[in-house]
């Protein structure tokens, strides 16, 4: 339990006297995952350290656990040099640390000063006490949003530094920033690294994470990071290129293969591909002789999802087309402001030289987009109704008489080939939907989507939460239906190892387009290079024993 | 269907002699839902009504009469039909409050139309036939009101639907002076005070009406966009349906079928009267007989076979309540602690699978 003997374990971070934060020999496994193996890490005062990693990397879980909403399975967690209360103990937990999550924990109907007090007010409130304080804080940090104003109308840039004034109030001596800039502006981000920058000055820990790698560059002295659970650098960022960096996330190719994604070696997204490349499918230059069926130009879309601005781009008949990048990017909200399910603020979506109006999912439907939302339980499906009945609610017009009678013996004879197709297992036409797993489920959103033929199907992240089976089986029947029907397929995912169907890649960085891969085979690594808004080739990995995978880039 | 009856009489009947409730409730409940062929199925109140009628015989030799469930069935259709319109607004997660004011509103303002100024009408002289038109089209506004501020306005609907009733009922105050409007023409109460012997035309047109609407809601496209709209309205758009649509559409049915309800009741008393739905409170009545028959508060879920049940439920227990002569001064809070009571029962025999619709 002696502390200062366990503090040289982080390397060239720890120095001197105790860490403020350190977390040894942490595991956690959520079923068969491990999330975390083994991680050591530990944060100074006066320190910004950087946190990456991949989606998956068990960034979460370790924010999670140092924040104290989960146990670890094995390890300990010191402040200080102290045992961590235990887990649940928020109170006394926050005396030490606290986190700005990604999603805001503001009450927007309160005003700044309650927020910041927010669950620490006494019985009895004295408001001047409070305002006193807030403003103190404000002050004391350099910070400029008055005591009384409501959270309601502020920035989420001011958001977040009400949450971090929220911390700081609570005497956290260590604050954890998740993704901070995910839905700020350059200018708004570069305001709150002066601010991240005065807090670590002033003496607090700071562990930032983020997927912006120049972000961390920009800010933090030291760097961390995670793939697939382990701790697999620490450095300072100083000694570090870019490179190095992404070659650490990614792993190299000899290191990372039997952690990499299931199915798909490790290096190229691609080299899965020629297994299951579609029949006679046009190659990629010949695309260009079909029909274009989707146009977009200039679409500007401002949604919580992600912005947009002044993204172009053409789909061809027959063409599956990728569209990738991080959350924020607006990999999610392109597509579904294509498919008319959000509205968009400029610019113009043509299916096949027709306009189709923003926010206009019935209108977009009839014209033949399809789509296969994002979020399967909210938007996939009805839960209470019926197999068949779900998989036919795009066609029940057609299925109907002229005078709207919809016969359920129908809707089972044309839901059946649909469901035999993506082999959905049911116990019959009739069984709701809410009864179906997960996968199941999923494949019924596609069939509804399938059941209209369209001519653009819009799939957003269409494997997520299904199983690798499955999910060959989903990718392949949809390039199935391109192949067949001449349908264009758009494929907005942020799960790399999906775009080994498409025939183009196109990466979007904070809502523009950033680059596009022209044809396959798509590098993994130059992928992540991009997604991250880097330039300039693909990085050398540096760590791995085998540099190969990354030189068959296609160029 | 015919061998049906039996094994829920016998069950019933050990309900009636023997004090133990539950079980044998349970047991009948069990077996309703066992029963695969879809409209047995739905009829989870089936168990309650037959142990009402068993105490109504008990409580009263004229219970058991053509002529009491002629009157029954002509007191409750005009319930009836409110109760329909109440569970189809219910069905795609909504809800209107002001139905009621429409039942007094819509054939107060015909009325006034038809009858000469002597009996405090407008002067206009309609035509009865004409004036039963002016009866839909006030529903019908009054529902598109309603439907654009709540789905296009997106205000809440309970408070758009409290505040359409305060003006509508001051209106059907306010044309007439808070007169009572005699004479009406027999073509105008013709829907509610005729009969075919002892067959009363309301009960007939109520019972096509509920007919009518539950095979729409189970074969007509629209009627399934309705349980799609109500049960998962995102889900429902991104298939494409216009949830828009459906649900204004669904708040104007519902109003025009308050004012059929409202044709009705005024021609039962043969009298458009101010009290006539708000004051009288109806509302509770529509909201109870909905939910008691299996409507989901909550949306996309219920069936018009459950909302019949519920109807002819609440108008057995009045019934019940007026044959045993219980005293006026009593007869509101009976009434009111025998729907909760029923609403209790009704969840527990129906369980989760009340009324369900795949």
């Amino acid at each position: 339990m002696t502390s200062s003997g366990a503090l040289t374990r982080g390397g060239p971070l720890t120095s001197g006297d105790a860490a403020l934060v350190e977390v040894s020999g942490i595991d956690k496994r959520f079923g068969t995952t491990r999330a975390l193996r083994g991680v050591d890490l530990a944060v100074n005062a006066g320190q910004c350290l950087g946190l990456v990693g991949r989606n998956g990397a068990g960034k979460s879980t370790l924010v999670s656990i140092l924040s104290g909403l989960t146990e670890p399975d094995a390890g300990t967690v010191r402040f200080g040099g102290e045992p961590a209360p235990r887990v649940g103990d928020i109170g006394r937990w926050h005396e030490w640390i606290a986190t700005v999550f990604q999603h805001s924990m503001i009450v927007p109907d309160l005003s700044v000063a309650e927020n910041v007090f927010l669950g620490t007010l006494p019985g009895l409130v004295s408001w001047r006490d409070m305002r006193r304080r807030t403003r103190g804080i404000m002050r004391e940090w350099g910070f400029d949003i008055a005591p009384e104003t409501p959270c309601r109308g502020l920035a989420v840039e001011q958001l977040q530094i009400v949450e971090i004034a929220r911390a700081l109030a609570r005497g956290a001596r260590c604050v954890i920033l998740d993704e901070p800039t995910a839905a700020l502006e350059r200018k708004a981000a570069q305001r709150l690294f002066d601010r991240v920058r005065q807090l670590a000055d002033g003496g607090v820990a700071v562990l930032y994470i983020s997927h912006h790698l120049e972000e961390v560059f920009e800010i933090c002295q030291d760097v961390a990071v995670l793939r697939d659970g382990e701790l697999v650098l620490t450095a300072p960022t100083a000694s570090l290129s870019r490179d190095d960096l992404v070659a650490a996330m990614v792993g190299g190719a000899g290191s990372a293969a039997p952690a990499a994604v299931p199915g798909a070696p490790a290096g190229t997204v691609a080299s899965a591909r020629p297994g299951r490349r579609r029949s006679p499918a046009p190659p990629a230059e010949a695309a260009g002789q079909h029909e274009v069926v989707l146009a977009v130009d200039g679409l500007t879309a401002d949604s919580a999802r992600g912005r947009l601005s002044d993204v172009s781009l053409r789909v061809h008949a027959g063409e599956i087309v990728g569209v990738t990048g991080l959350l924020s990017a607006g990999v999610a909200t392109i597509g579904r402001a294509i498919a008319g399910a959000e509205a968009y603020s400029g610019g113009e979506v043509r299916l096949r030289g027709r306009r189709i109006p923003s926010g206009r999912r019935d209108v977009a439907q009839r014209a033949g987009i399809g789509y296969i939302p994002e979020d399967r339980r909210a938007e996939g499906f009805v839960a209470h109704l019926g197999v068949a009945e779900n998989a036919t609610m795009t066609i029940s017009r057609q299925l109907s008489g002229r005078l709207g009678i919809l016969r359920p013996r129908t809707r089972a004879a044309a839901a059946a080939p649909l469901t035999a197709r993506l082999s959905l297992v049911s116990s019959g036409p009739g069984q709701p939907a809410r009864e179906l797993s997960g996968g199941n489920q999923q494949k019924l959103t596609v069939a509804r989507t399938l059941a209209h033929r369209p001519a653009l199907i819009v799939a957003i992240t269409p494997t997520r939460g299904v199983d690798v089976a499955s999910k060959e089986l989903l990718l392949s029947s949809l390039a199935g239906v391109a192949a067949d029907s001449g349908a264009g397929l758009l494929l907005c995912t942020d799960e790399l190892s999906d775009l080994a169907i498409c025939d183009r890649v196109i990466v979007l960085v904070r809502g523009e387009v950033f680059t596009e891969f022209p044809h396959p085979p798509f590098d993994r690594d130059e992928l992540i290079v991009a997604t991250e808004g880097m330039t300039g080739g693909a990085p050398r990995i540096v760590t791995g024993p085998a540099a190969g995978p990354a030189e068959e880039t296609a160029e | 269907m015919i061998e049906n009856p039996t094994p829920e009489t016998s069950a019933a009947i050990t309900v009636g002699s023997g004090g133990q409730r539950a079980a044998p409730l349970a047991a009948v409940g069990a077996w309703a839902r066992s029963v695969n062929t879809g409209v047995l199925r739905e009829v989870a109140l089936l168990p309650v009504l037959v142990l009402l009628i068993i105490v109504g015989t008990i409580v009263s030799p004229a219970f058991l009469t053509v002529s009491n469930f002629a009157g029954i069935g002509q007191q409750s259709s005009a319930l009836g039909v409110v109760v329909v319109g109440e569970s189809l607004i219910l069905m795609i997660g909504g809800m209107d409050l002001s139905l009621e004011a429409t039942y007094g509103l819509a054939p107060m303002v015909a009325a006034w139309l038809i009858v000469p100024t002597s009996a405090f009408g407008a002067g206009t002289d309609l035509s009865p036939y004409l004036g039963i038109l002016v009866l839909l089209a006030v529903g019908a506004v009054v529902g598109l009101v309603n439907g654009l501020l709540i789905v296009k306005g997106r205000l809440n609907g309970f408070i758009v639907t409290l505040g359409m009733t305060i003006v509508l009922a001051g209106l059907q105050n306010g044309i007439v002076k808070a007169q009572t409007l005699f004479n009406l023409p027999t073509a105008f109460g013709y829907l509610g005070s005729a009969s075919y012997g002892q067959l009363p035309v309301s009960l007939i047109v109520a019972a096509a009406i509920f007919i009518l609407v539950g095979l729409f809601l189970r074969y007509h496209r629209t009627g399934r966009a309705i349980y799609a709209v109500g049960g998962n309205p995102a889900a429902a758009r991104a298939a494409g349906i216009k949830v828009d649509r459906v649900k204004i559409g669904v708040y104007v049915a519902g109003s025009v079928l308050a004012a059929i309800g409202g044709l009705m009741e005024a021609g039962r008393v043969s009298a458009v009267t101010g009290q006539q739905g708000y004051e009288e409170g109806i509302i509770f009545s529509v909201f109870a007989a909905a939910v008691i028959g299996g409507v989901s508060l909550k949306g996309g879920r219920g069936n018009m076979i459950g909302a019949a049940s519920g109807v002819i439920l609440l108008g057995i227990v009045a019934d019940i309540l007026d044959l045993a002569n219980v005293s006026n001064y009593w007869i509101e809070a009976i009434d009111g602690a025998v729907i909760l009571f029923a609403l209790f029962l009704a969840r527990v025999v129906g369980g989760e699978s009340t009324a369900e619709e795949r």
